[in-house]
């Protein structure tokens, strides 16, 4: 019987603990364990960015980081992008400008581009296709995301939103 | 997927490691980014039965001047590298290399260290390293040696590091004020390995080469110096014939493996190619 670690992190800001071996994988203790279901496993192979989560203030693929790794991180998942039940700028925003079709790559988009504006408060379009590099929309809803960032940029640095012109 | 079982092992200090390592022996491989490691472990391409993480070992991150280097602590992640002023600004070959690299949440977890020791040929830091004229600091029981970065890749996932050592350091003459650089990079998709890549440094006096440094992405077994390339060009200038004879000098000792990227035939002629943009563009930075 392989080794059980106990690990203990804060999850959109609550303390939880669970005891995985140490092979186990974040994505799986998020879903798994913790009913935290908004990340989405894609293709296991560290491409598509379904299961993008934020990590200690980076933007990681949940279905290659090590639950055992995680000791002492503080993790956001899109459940924790709400508060107070107000969806977060970025929510808003993929909702506005139909930045969702199937819906299955929404949570990795949205918790990347919620450290990308982090880090870029105000992106140029090639920033934010470049900043969202490592995550696939299989319905190839691309132009729809980019805008809804670039709302979602605006909103936060309370600017009006400027469609860029055709 | 999820990978097969393994004890896992978080030391605090280089010390600490050494010393799991020296006691689990070969059994052990050490974790870095893990963005290799880990997905070849769910495919059962490595089983190692103790993994030996490096993540928690502060000593081994940062990036300091230090005498007219660069010293890169081997556990550097590609985003500290992008991110880091001294590399923009005087290294900015490394920076337009690392940016390069995979995707954003691949280079937050991805370290220097990691891609240089992994030894694939499809990783981009070999080639920078070589044009560069990069050192690596391999520590051991008995201590730290260093090596030059070339000749430190013997074949596929193969180098100079041995079991009991850890490459722990990165260290990289700063360029010569003025040197141009160049990565090209010819990738089917952002995020995909190179179908072909080409790392130029290149010192000019007045309009000819002064030295050139080329190194091959992912064009044999390892990284390689195009060394017939870059002696072909000192003392000429940049144009039209001495660009087509470099690149076919760096062709010349392409030995690629065909797979879904391409044939033989068409990643080196993509490899001549990346070595001419490279060049070109090298010489458009460069001041002599």
């Amino acid at each position: 019987m392989a080794k059980v670690h106990s690990v203990s992190f804060k999850l959109n800001g609550r303390d939880v603990a669970v005891e995985v071996e140490a092979r186990e994988l974040l994505i799986h203790t998020l879903r798994d364990r913790l009913a935290h279901t908004g990340a989405h496993i894609g293709c296991e192979t560290s491409h598509c960015g379904a299961c993008t989560v934020d990590c200690n203030g980076m933007s990681v693929k949940s279905c290659t980081v090590l639950t055992v790794q995680c000791d002492g991180a503080q993790v956001l998942t899109v459940e924790g992008l709400e508060r107070g039940g107000a969806l977060h700028a970025l929510q808003q925003a993929f909702h506005e400008e139909h930045g969702l079709q199937c819906g299955y790559c929404t949570p990795g988009m949205l918790m990347r581009a919620y450290r990308l504006l982090q880090e870029n408060p105000n992106p140029s379009e090639q920033e934010i296709r470049y900043g969202l590099a490592g995550n696939l929309c299989r319905c190839t809803g691309y132009q729809n995301i980019v805008k809804a960032i670039q709302y979602a940029a605006a909103k936060l640095n309370g600017v009006p939103f400027q469609e860029a012109a055709e | 997927m999820i990978p097969p079982s393994f004890d896992y092992h978080s030391p605090r200090s280089i010390a600490e490691a050494l010393s799991l390592l020296s006691s689990l022996g070969s059994d052990a491989k050490l974790l870095a980014g893990g963005h290799s490691l880990l997905p070849m472990m769910k495919l059962r391409f490595a089983q190692p039965a103790h993994l030996i993480d490096l993540n928690r070992i502060s000593e081994l991150r940062g990036i300091r001047e230090e005498g007219g280097s660069l010293v890169i602590g081997a556990m550097t992640t590609e985003a500290e590298l992008l991110a880091s002023p001294a590399v923009r600004n005087k290294m900015p070959l490394l920076a337009e290399g690392v940016a390069s690299i995979a995707d954003p949440q691949v280079r937050y977890k991805g370290t220097i260290g990691g891609d240089i020791s992994h030894a694939d040929p499809g990783n981009d830091h070999p080639a920078l390293m070589m044009a560069l004229d990069a050192s690596f600091v391999l520590t051991g029981p008995k201590g730290p040696r260093t090596v030059k970065g070339d000749g430190y890749f013997l074949g596929l996932y193969s180098t100079q590091l041995a079991a009991d050592e850890i490459l722990t350091q990165i260290r990289i003459p700063i360029p010569a004020a003025g040197s141009g650089w160049s990565y090209q990079k010819l990738k089917r998709k952002s995020g995909d390995f190179a179908t072909a890549a080409t790392a130029v440094l290149l010192q000019m006096q007045g309009a000819n080469v002064a030295r050139a440094a080329v190194a091959l992405t992912n064009a044999g077994a390892t990284a390689m110096r195009a060394r017939a390339a870059e002696s072909s060009l000192v003392g000429k200038p940049i144009n039209e014939a001495t660009l087509a004879d470099a690149a076919r000098l760096a062709m010349s000792i392409c030995e690629p493996t065909a797979d879904q990227r391409g044939d033989v035939a068409y990643k080196t002629a993509m490899c001549g190619e990346m070595t001419r943009r490279a060049l070109q563009t090298a010489a458009a930075r460069a001041q002599g």
